[in-house]
């Protein structure tokens, strides 16, 4: 049975309040922080917790919390990335519609041991719902003297600004948000310098997720090392899955990391089997950027031990036969799923989105996509599918930002994982033609 | 001063320096191509990855490689870094398929484009090209605009430099010239009037790497190799009035900016120079202008070059390109 340590208070009625929220002992580990300890001791128990970036890279919190350049007389900023975007994730959104409270005790917190006065949530701007949830929350927060000046009646004092975004998926790699925050287009920057160093409008700048913000307050509540004892190994402590596809019940839960992932498949308490007792073909763990694993290979490593929900067991054995805990969106493919559709669709989406600065993702994607296209409809050739592999090739590790690689995993990994299902397009131009070919593959 | 090995040549430059800059101190074979990065543009660099370097060991600190290849247009060196360009297969082989990127949506109608002669990315695909294109995709399409009197937008050839919008950003302080859209579908545009409202606009040509942008007082009137490059001087209010004369004969063509060896302009020159003063009494011609880099002009290497590398015109594409305008 996973704890319920982000979501512990989801449920309560009216929790979305800012009153429900209080007298159910929230806003506790703001006042703990912000009056029992000194800003150094909030890192340190954050180190200990070992938290990492739940926005995909799951870089350690407390050590990327060290790089900022406190000595610097400009003002520091922390941003919560809220922008998620990523196709099958969709926990941030889940977290700020229930307990918005909770994501602005974690805003708190960390700015008091960041030194940081001014906090930025930039949204995604499709979210219009979550945005109005978190304006209402926000206005609550300075009415009751949570945010503003002299939190708690400390000296503490915050602002925390809204800042919509415009509706680009790339605005959510941490320097582009920058760029947009500042009014301008959302291209990436070329690092280094770091945000830590200079960031927004020059400025020593920390970006942090959603979901790891809200972690830093219960944090807080139960110690570091109380965190750290939960998970395995380096990946300690909670996290949200946003689970997605063919199962039964598709949704957001709080796991334990560590969890196996057969568990978490099939077993009542999370996903529930997929669904219409059909097998399952493949899954992509972490969100569309990461690679596709078919079933043999998700639910055990090619070692054969059995694979878990954690970084270090997802990323065992690479990408030649792992994959990557990512953000955490779990995308479940049945038997019937069509690979090579699936493997367009996300290309379509990185084509379009990719903000066009450098060559090799900008023309690799646009180049991609049309030939799986093809390929999906019955048009390609069999030569296409290893140039679709080198273009990939190409596109990987040659870019200004990650976004590349996050274009390029997706189709070289389904075509190392479902060759047999790209060459079934382009022998049977007929079949798929007609029908949701996916089906007449079998790989079990 | 800190040392850097680049191609096994060690050197000593100073702090700050890029990998990029330090291959020019050195110059010749080693020196990367870079189609975006631009030493007078503030903020340049990094985009079209031509300039991709492999560092072998990141400094004398820490030896270790870094992990991926990176831009040496942007990235400092340390003391005791080992760099390797065309000692790299791994870089050359990136070069190659970045040329080939640029090249999958390129036009390819150097016959009718302006640049042709001195065109970098003429040069670079010369030099690292591949003999036949794997792409049967359809090119990227654009209108051909103008950009006030002066000046005509080839969005079709554009390579997304930016090199351009670092030179508008850097003249006026309003953002009137800069990328819409995005990935494929990015075009350069103006803002609303259609025009860089400055007196040294014309600088966007001389920046621009490829045939995007133009002369309009220029078009079409000859072809680069066959115009004489002189350097000629007025007296000028605005700007120093040091100009490169494109002539035939006793006419001026064309005027531009001097350019150094790495196509760089050695000063921005005012839009009356170049546009507007054409007659050979504007000018004092001082002599031949050397044009050093491993251009074409110089080089006259024309045929050879298009016909393998260059231009490889999808059948039935060829002439399509050129609007009426
Ligand atoms: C293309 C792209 C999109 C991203 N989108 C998001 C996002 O929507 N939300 C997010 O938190 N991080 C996103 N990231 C990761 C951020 O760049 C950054 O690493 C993260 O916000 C850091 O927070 P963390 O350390 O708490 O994980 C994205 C990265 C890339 C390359
Ligand atoms: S990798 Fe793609 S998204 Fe990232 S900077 Fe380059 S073009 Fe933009
Ligand atoms: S390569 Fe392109 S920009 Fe260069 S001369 Fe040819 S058509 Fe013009
Ligand atoms: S128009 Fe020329 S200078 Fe401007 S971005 Fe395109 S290629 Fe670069
Ligand atoms: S010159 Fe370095 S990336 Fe373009």
């Amino acid at each position: 049975m996973g704890r319920a340590v982000l979501t512990e208070k989801i449920g309560i009625p009216g929790i979305r309040g800012f009153d429900v929220y209080r007298s159910n002992g929230g806003y506790r580990n703001a006042e703990k922080a912000l009056k029992e300890m000194t800003p150094a001791d909030v890192g340190k128990e954050v180190t200990k917790s070992g938290l990492r970036g739940r926005g995909g890279a799951g870089f350690p919190t407390g050590l990327k919390w060290s790089f900022l350049d406190r000595k610097s007389d400009k003002p520091k900023y922390l941003i919560c990335n809220a922008d998620e975007s990523e196709p099958g994730t969709f926990k941030d959104r889940y977290l700020m519609e229930h307990l918005p409270h909770l994501l602005i005790e974690g805003i708190i917190i960390s700015s008091y041991a960041l030194g940081v006065k001014s906090c930025y949530i930039y949204v995604r701007g499709e979210f219009k719902y979550i945005i109005a949830i978190l304006q209402k929350a926000i206005g609550e927060a300075y009415q009751n003297k949570m945010l503003g000046q002299n939190i708690l009646g400390t000296n503490f004092s915050l602002d925390i600004f809204l800042h919509p975004g415009g509706g680009a998926y790339i605005c959510g790699e941490e320097t582009a948000l920058l760029e947009s925050l500042e009014g301008k287009r959302g291209n990436p920057r070329i690092k280094p310098p770091f945000p830590a160093f200079r960031g927004l409008y020059n400025c020593p700048t920390m970006v942090n997720n959603v979901e790891t913000l809200a972690a830093v307050a219960p944090i807080i509540g139960m110690g570091g090392n109380t965190y750290a004892s939960i998970g395995i190994g380096k990946s300690t402590g909670t996290k949200l899955m946003s689970a997605c596809g063919n199962i039964n019940k598709p949704g957001v839960y709080e796991i334990d990391l560590g969890l196996p992932v057969e568990d978490f498949l099939y077993s009542e308490e999370y996903c529930g089997g997929i669904k219409n007792g059909k097998y399952l073909k493949a899954v992509v763990p972490g969100g569309s950027s990461v690679p596709v694993l078919p079933a043999d290979l998700i639910v055990h490593t090619q070692k054969g031990d059995k694979r878990l929900l954690s970084y270090e067991s997802l990323a065992e054995g690479g990408f030649e036969t792992g994959s990557m805990l990512g953000s955490g969106g779990f995308i479940v493919y049945d038997e019937d799923a069509c690979m090579v559709r699936n493997t367009w669709n996300f290309t379509r989406f990185y084509r379009h989105e990719s903000c066009g600065q450098c060559s090799p993702c900008r023309e690799g994607t646009a180049w991609m996509e049309p030939i799986l296209r093809r390929i999906e409809e019955g048009k390609g050739k069999k030569k296409e599918i290893d140039l679709l592999v080198s273009i990939a090739d190409k596109i990987e590790g040659n870019t200004i930002c990650p976004f590349g690689d996050a274009a390029a995993w997706p189709v070289s990994s389904a075509i190392r994982h479902f060759r047999k299902e790209f060459e079934f397009h382009v022998e049977h131009p007929d079949i798929v033609k007609n029908i949701n070919h996916g089906s007449l593959i079998r790989y079990i | 001063m800190i040392k850097v090995t680049i191609d096994n040549i060690t050197i000593e430059v100073a702090e700050g320096t890029t990998i990029l800059e330090a291959t020019r101190k050195i110059g010749g074979k080693i020196v990367p191509p870079a189609m975006c990065w631009y030493s007078k543009l503030k903020g340049s660099g990094g985009k079209c990855r031509t300039c991709l370097v492999r560092v072998a060991e990141s400094s004398a600190k820490d030896p270790r490689p870094m992990p991926k290849l990176v831009a040496s247009c942007s990235t400092p060196v340390q003391d005791g870094m080992v760099v390797q360009n065309t000692t790299s297969q791994e870089v050359l082989d990136a070069r190659k398929a970045i040329v080939e990127f640029l090249l999958i949506n390129h036009p390819l109608d150097c016959p009718v484009c302006d640049q042709a002669g001195e065109c970098d990315l003429q040069d670079l695909s010369f030099e690292h090209g591949v003999v036949e294109t794997r792409s049967e995709e359809d090119r990227r399409e654009f209108p051909v605009i103008d950009i006030g009197d002066s000046i005509k937008l080839h969005m079709n050839r554009c390579i997304l430099c930016y090199r351009c919008v670092f030179t508008a950003d850097q003249l006026t302080d309003k953002r009137v010239h800069g990328v819409l859209y995005r990935g494929d579908a990015a075009e350069i545009s103006t803002y609303i009037q259609n025009v860089i409202d400055n007196d040294f606009s014309g600088n966007v040509i001389d920046v621009c790497p490829v045939g995007a942008l133009t002369d309009r007082t220029f078009r079409f009137r000859s072809r680069v190799w066959f115009l004489e490059p002189m350097d000629a001087h007025r007296e000028c209010r605005k700007c120093s009035g040091k100009v490169t004369a494109w002539m035939f004969g006793n006419e001026i063509y064309r005027i531009t900016g001097r350019k150094d060896q790495y196509g760089e302009l050695e000063e921005f020159i005012c839009n009356e120079c170049r546009f507007e003063k054409k007659d050979r009494n504007d000018w004092v011609i001082e002599g031949p202008r050397k044009i050093k880099r491993q251009s074409v002009i110089s080089a006259n290497h024309y045929e050879k070059l298009i016909k393998p590398s260059v231009i490889q015109p999808i059948e039935g594409k060829m002439g399509k390109k050129e609007e009426k305008t």
